[in-house]
């Protein structure tokens, strides 16, 4: 079996070359030839991260017949896209990204690399640090530039222009900020939804880099042998503006009626608790929270929801919170805007009915 | 069939956390359990085991106290139990902590390692694919089920709005969710016998090829800035009113935010 010892060597070669490194490099990830969200989301904030820098925003597209898709990134801010085209990049699979990316940064040695933490970023993020033999920082809600140690320490070097990232840890209680003060790149993921899009510039062309390092079939690649798509029936509960969200107090998937009842008349969305995925009362895609989504809404209404630590970490950046819950002392009222002490089966079907009314007399 | 499976003791998140004055996590005041994510891929492996044959070892690193875990994992049905524990060991990120382990592996002979996907403690994911990366074998995360076939695994592949189902020929690791099975208790018997049972315990030289800087915290890339309680937004209002004045309660608002 390999050994890592290679890595080792290059991790001594890399702490002696940091300022070689140069430059934000984000992972734009596609699926179905369809960009994700995340992805613009990177490239803004690698924009904000560039210009503290003095550096440029490279966006790095990996996959088969897809520079294409190059224009839409420099839309929202890329100034630069390198694209990987390849057939064994078609659809993902670890390894044949691994080298894809790995390759660009052995390349082009960016000192920044963003990746969405995604079910796919999640996975090809530790493969690729592990390679390229550096730190990464998973889950990531800010990305600042500062110095490392923050403060100044005698008898210790303080570094600057270093990426500093802020992360939940422990179930949401604390928050961690780190560092990678001596190895290249800067690696970390990001939540998607935490980060803001940059104001898109229709018609932008993109300054298009082909690269391909040469897609290796080893030991590590798999097969795939069935992609089984599940049926969608339900909007992006991350593109939501309203959100009308159930815990375990709603008593039953049929109860949720009545928050499809109200999210209708509010033109919003339904979404729901771990508990409630849990249950089997909704499927998971409509989850928010630490293990679910990370949500923004202009509204969140928290309906039967405890409030759970872990919860409250994917919604408490929601503009308005409306929480209902019959338990006074719910957790969930210490981050609610308007927290209603009540029963939500009385209170929720005449709030549809009122707002139902009044959207009416408007007309 | 010879699986490895690395397990992780965490502070059971749920049950709220306790800080020492200086701000870090008060371990000892905390309740530990087996990380969820884990005990699912302690499952798996048991019963690949009994419908295949074989033999499972549970792997952990961490502070002496972890041997609690692998008794745990023991009872349950691991074969073996293997803790890896050295004071230069500590205070590593995930690169340094896969580097550990990997250099624990490599003395085993194994078909398959399952880990978890994630630690609650930490919620990274990355220990179990830096671990395959270092061991030059292929990886499956998010994995909703597990089966054999001859050399090979078949495993659906977990992702938002699909899955993949995926081939990988063996050795390879496989990171496991919760979602994969409901892992069974301890029986009363499983529990005497584990307190029986012998772990091994392996310190830094027992770690094959890996380099003294790669470990603990010096060997770690990523370092600790700063770590702060979370700061919340407070409480806003909180009333007790009847059905239909919580209603008008409730739609005064939204008019006041422009939301209707």
């Amino acid at each position: 079996m390999l050994g890592n010892k290679a890595h080792n060597i290059l991790k001594e070669y890399k702490k002696m070359a940091v300022e070689d490194y140069k430059g934000v490099f984000t992972f734009a990830e596609q699926v179905d030839h369809k960009i994700t969200g995340v992805s613009f989301e990177l490239i803004g904030k690698g924009k904000e991260l560039a210009k503290d820098l003095g550096v440029d925003v490279t966006a790095v597209l990996i996959g088969y017949n897809v520079k294409d898709l190059a224009d839409s990134l420099a839309e929202y801010g890329a100034d630069h896209v390198i694209v990987v085209d390849d057939k064994e990049l078609d659809v993902y699979r670890t390894e044949a990204y691994a080298q894809a990316l790995a390759g660009v940064i052995d390349e082009y040695k960016p000192e920044i690399v963003l990746v969405g933490a995604t079910p796919i970023g999640r996975d090809l993020g530790p493969t690729v640090s592990a390679r390229v033999a550096t730190g990464l920082t998973a889950d990531c809600t800010k990305l600042d530039i500062g110095d490392f140690p923050l403060e100044a320490k005698e008898g210790v070097e303080q570094k600057h222009n270093q990426l500093l990232m802020t992360r939940p840890a422990f179930g949401g209680n604390t928050i961690a900020t780190i560092a990678c003060p001596d190895n290249r790149p800067q690696m970390a993921t990001v939540r998607p939804g935490v980060m803001i899009k940059a104001d898109i510039k229709k018609g932008a062309k993109a300054d298009i880099i082909e690269f391909n390092p040469g897609i290796k079939v080893n030991n590590k690649f798999v097969e795939i042998l069935n992609v089984v798509k599940a049926a969608k029936n339900t909007a992006d509960i991350m593109d939501a503006k309203i959100l009308v969200s159930g815990g375990r107090g709603v008593c039953s998937p049929e109860n949720f009626k009545i928050l499809s009842d109200l999210a209708e008349a509010l033109g919003g969305t339904v979404s729901c608790s771990r508990a409630v995925v849990d249950s089997g009362w909704r499927p998971k895609d409509l989850q928010v929270g630490q293990t679910g989504k990370t949500v923004r809404p202009a509204l969140y209404f928290a309906i039967g929801i405890s409030g759970a630590i872990q919860h409250v970490a994917g919604m408490e950046d929601s503009d308005v919170i409306i929480a209902i819950n019959k338990d006074e002392t719910a957790p969930i009222f210490d981050v609610a805007d308007y927290g209603i002490v009540g029963d939500l089966n009385k209170i929720v079907p005449e709030l549809t009915k009122a707002i139902k009314e009044y959207k009416a007399a408007k007309i | 069939m010879k699986i490895v499976v690395c397990i992780k003791q965490v502070p059971d998140t749920k049950g709220g956390v306790v800080f020492n004055p200086d701000g870090t996590l008060n371990r000892a005041a905390m309740l530990t359990i087996m990380n969820p994510d884990d005990k699912a891929g302690l499952e798996a492996a048991i019963r690949l085991k009994e419908q295949y044959g074989g033999e499972v070892t549970a792997v952990t690193m961490g502070l002496p106290k972890a041997d609690d875990v692998l008794r745990e994992a023991m009872a349950m049905g691991a074969d073996n139990g293997v803790l890896v524990t050295d004071r230069v060991l500590g205070g590593a990120d995930t690169w340094a902590t896969s580097t550990t382990i990997a250099g624990a592996l490599r003395n085993l002979d194994f078909d398959l390692v399952i880990t978890g996907r994630q630690a609650i403690d930490g919620d990274t994911a990355q220990v179990g694919p830096q671990i395959a990366e270092h061991l030059g074998i292929p990886v499956i995360s998010y994995a909703e089920d597990i089966k054999v076939d001859g050399d090979y695994v078949i495993v659906k592949r977990q992702y938002d709005d699909r899955f993949h189902e995926l081939k990988a020929k063996m050795p390879c690791l496989i990171t496991a969710l919760s979602e994969l099975n409901e892992p069974r208790y301890m029986t009363p018997g499983g529990i005497f016998d584990a307190y029986d049972k012998e772990v091994k315990v392996w310190g830094r030289a027992d770690l094959k090829d890996v380099l003294d800087e790669n470990l603990g915290l010096k060997g770690s890339p990523t370092k600790i800035a700063k770590a702060s309680d979370k700061v919340r937004k407070g409480a806003g209002e909180k009333v007790t009113l009847d059905p239909m004045e919580s209603v008008n309660y409730i739609m005064s608002k939204l008019e006041e935010k422009h939301i209707i």
